[in-house]
């Protein structure tokens, strides 16, 4: 740092005034609806959410005003989860399960087929905004692998033929327009 | 008159296709004017026959599956609801020989009641143990808990009544009862059919636990990956609560034992008991310095009992039953027995709970028919992923704690992955030490950068790289994460890695073969 400079530091009362109504009330209904618990900020982190599909970060200093925590502490929290998004994702989420057991019955192969598929690696989101992709370990349904969950719907016995039929129902449910991203990495 | 049709809620047979078979069912009834009753149960645990639909006869619950939403006409021509004949029907469920050669203890109700009706659980001996226990005084419970020679079935088998005993001696004006949902070992799944299955059997147990060490107040820490344990265990509270046996005034004795259902984020070291407690009280799930022991100072510095579902859930048998009814079963110090998950590549893979004692072997092939590609099973992880990797010399192995210890595994939680030939043992290997970076807390060095390192030198080793060095370093760098981390994270990755390395040597100089090969 250079020598101390005399700064002025705007008292703000209330941060978050300038937040957009939907997020604002978000948080606001996340904070009044779990205050009384012990321990409320994972309930409330998941409640926003929940409700917005990921945690802006400039959400944060109103959950710390709120909860009457520091801003390093809401973002140490919300950045230690690896459930807790602070980007925003596609229409949908998909999870595919990396774990061993998955591997033992090709989980690997599908990951290859999944990243091609969607053009996109893991944390992408497809070129279209359809199909965010993240890694989860384990699902549970360890005897049925390779397992993927989509929008908490949970697959289980999945292979590329399957994984491209989930897919274009998926997207066909969403819009007309049935077709995933055509974007293939050529990796 | 209604037949009664049950079909699985479980998120195996949902992710198999159960949902389907259920609206195909009820639409095929409506059209044939059937009136068919659906109840919607946990699993039975035998997955390769999911989705198992069950159909109430005079001769009992017979069994068709797996089922699929175009079974459902064909079923319907060929009578199901009376049991008729189909290339589906596998007959009475409980002569199922992989159910029936089983002692199902503590999960005897999965797949057979409602989860969520309480009329059901106490059809089926629920809360008889809750009923024995109030009138006992703590410390005959938690003696009962001790005689029954139950340890923790979350992995790290303690004795379970010597951890009630420390909170019932603890001294504190607020005591907790927190039950670890948060099963994130790969090839486990007994927490989530247990809680999707049978959740009253849980809140049986901690409320017991409640009484035992005289706690008020429980939570039930669930991973955010099982939504549908989710659901159900929060039906299963609020009918808890409505019933008079979760409140203020648990079943009018006087004493309290509240429950909270509280959700993790996709944190596997929150599967550690102090990272655990941090992340319900709303911190990063960082580990704790032990001691104090949670027993002691645990949950807002309260004393805590902190146990694994599957615990919980033994403990309402052995107020029913009575601790020698319990104790009875198993060998050497692994009392009672263990719901054991065959997973990975396996052919018939599922639950299997049985006293401990049985072999892997048994298990592999009698139980699990070998692998579901049918090629010979290489390896088994048995216990998570901070298990060791295990060849077929290993086999005869019996399930019990101290067996597995001696063999240089750990039996975990039960958990068995099974793998095939075709498995590349260096990239398990490789996986296990980036597996443990990625869920890293942070806290100690020889995880938070050993780890990273060792995908690195793992990296090395394979590629021919100086060989012999990499391997020396690799083991040095085992051996200061085994000693010098602080908790089973960092402190057990080396165990598959190992492992591995000890009995797959192959598979680690590749280029060699493969030099070999050309030349």
């Amino acid at each position: 740092m250079s020598a101390r400079k005399r700064v002025t530091i705007p008292i703000r009362v209330e941060p978050g005034a300038d937040l957009p109504a939907a997020e604002r009330a978000a948080v606001l209904d996340a904070v009044n609806q779990n205050r009384q618990l012990e321990g409320p900020l994972l309930p409330i982190l998941h409640a926003i959410q929940d409700r917005l599909g990921w945690i802006p970060p400039r959400l944060l200093p109103l959950i710390a005003y709120e909860l009457n925590l520091s801003r390093a502490e809401v973002h140490g929290v919300v950045s230690f989860y690896h459930y807790f998004r602070q980007h925003q994702p596609g229409q949908h989420v998909i999870y595919l399960c990396r774990a061993e057991a998955c591997q033992a019955v090709g989980a690997v192969a599908l990951e290859a087929h999944a990243k091609r598929a969607l053009g996109v690696e893991f944390h992408g989101t497809s070129g279209d905004g359809r199909y965010t992709l993240e890694p989860v370990y384990c699902l549970g349904n360890c005897a049925s692998g390779p397992s993927l969950m989509i929008d908490r719907e949970l697959h289980g016995r999945m292979t590329p033929q399957r994984f491209d039929e989930l897919i274009s129902a998926t997207s066909a449910a969403t819009t007309s327009a049935a077709g995933t991203s055509a974007a293939s990495s050529g990796t | 008159m209604s037949v009664t049709v049950y079909i699985p809620r479980e998120a195996t047979a949902l992710s198999l296709g159960a949902e389907a078979v259920a609206r195909a069912l009820t639409e095929e009834a409506a059209r044939r004017k059937e009136s068919v009753h659906i109840v919607r149960t946990g699993s039975r645990g035998l997955f390769w026959l999911e989705p198992l639909v069950e159909v109430q006869t005079g001769d009992g619950r017979i069994a068709y599956g797996p089922v699929q939403a175009a079974d459902i006409p064909s079923l319907f021509a060929a009578g199901f609801l009376s049991g008729g004949k189909h290339a589906l029907n596998l007959g009475p469920v409980e002569s199922i020989p992989y159910l029936k050669k089983q002692e199902r203890l503590t999960c005897g109700r999965l797949g057979v009641i409602d989860p969520v009706s309480l009329d059901d659980y106490r059809a089926h001996g629920g809360y008889e143990g809750l009923k024995n226990a109030l009138p006992m005084e703590p410390a005959a419970i938690v003696k009962a808990v001790t005689d029954s020679g139950l340890r923790g079935r979350g992995g790290a088998a303690f004795p379970t009544g010597i951890k009630w005993k420390t909170v019932h001696d603890a001294i504190g004006e607020q005591k907790y009862i927190v039950c670890n949902a948060d099963e994130g070992d790969s090839g486990t799944f007994s927490d989530r059919l247990l809680m999707e299955g049978d959740p009253f059997c849980l809140i049986e147990g901690m409320t017991i636990a409640g009484l035992a060490v005289g706690a008020t107040r429980g939570y039930i820490y669930l991973r955010c990956e099982y939504p549908h344990a989710h659901d159900t265990m929060t039906e299963a509270i609020a009918g808890a609560y409505a019933a008079g046996y979760l409140g203020v005034d648990v079943l009018g004795s006087g004493r309290a034992f509240d429950l909270q259902l509280r959700l993790g984020a996709g944190a596997y070291i929150c599967g550690e008991e102090t990272s655990m407690l941090e992340s319900l009280e709303g911190r990063r799930g960082q580990i704790r310095f032990k001691p104090p022991l949670p027993a002691l100072k645990g949950l807002f510095g309260c004393p805590t009992v902190v146990n694994n579902v599957i615990s919980f859930a033994s403990v309402p048998i052995i107020l029913q039953r009575g601790a020698q009814f319990y104790r009875d079963y198993g060998m050497g110090r692994s009392r009672g027995s263990l719901p054991i998950q065959l997973a990975g590549n396996i052919a018939r893979g599922g639950l299997v709970e049985r006293a401990f004692g049985v072999s892997l072997r048994e298990l592999l092939y009698d139980y699990g028919g070998g692998t579901r590609s049918g090629r010979p099973i290489r390896a088994v992880q048995v216990g998570g992923p901070l298990g060791a990797y295990w060849p077929e010399s290993k086999f005869d192995t019996p399930l019990d704690y101290e067996a597995f210890a001696a063999g240089g595994g750990m039996l975990g939680h039960g958990g068995i992955v099974v793998f095939d030939d075709t498995v590349d043992m260096a990239a398990q290997a490789r996986y296990a030490m980036e597996f443990c970076a990625i869920e890293s807390c942070g806290k100690c060095t020889p995880c938070r950068i050993g780890s990273t390192r060792g995908v690195e030198v793992i990296d090395r080793l394979v590629t021919g790289d100086r060989a012999a060095m990499q391997q020396t370093l690799l083991r040095d760098l085992c051996d200061t994460m085994l000693n010098g981390s602080l908790c089973a994270l960092g402190g057990l990755t080396p165990y598959p890695v190992l492992s591995a390395l000890d009995y797959f040597p192959e598979d680690f100089s590749k280029p060699a073969a493969l030099e070999a090969a050309t030349r």
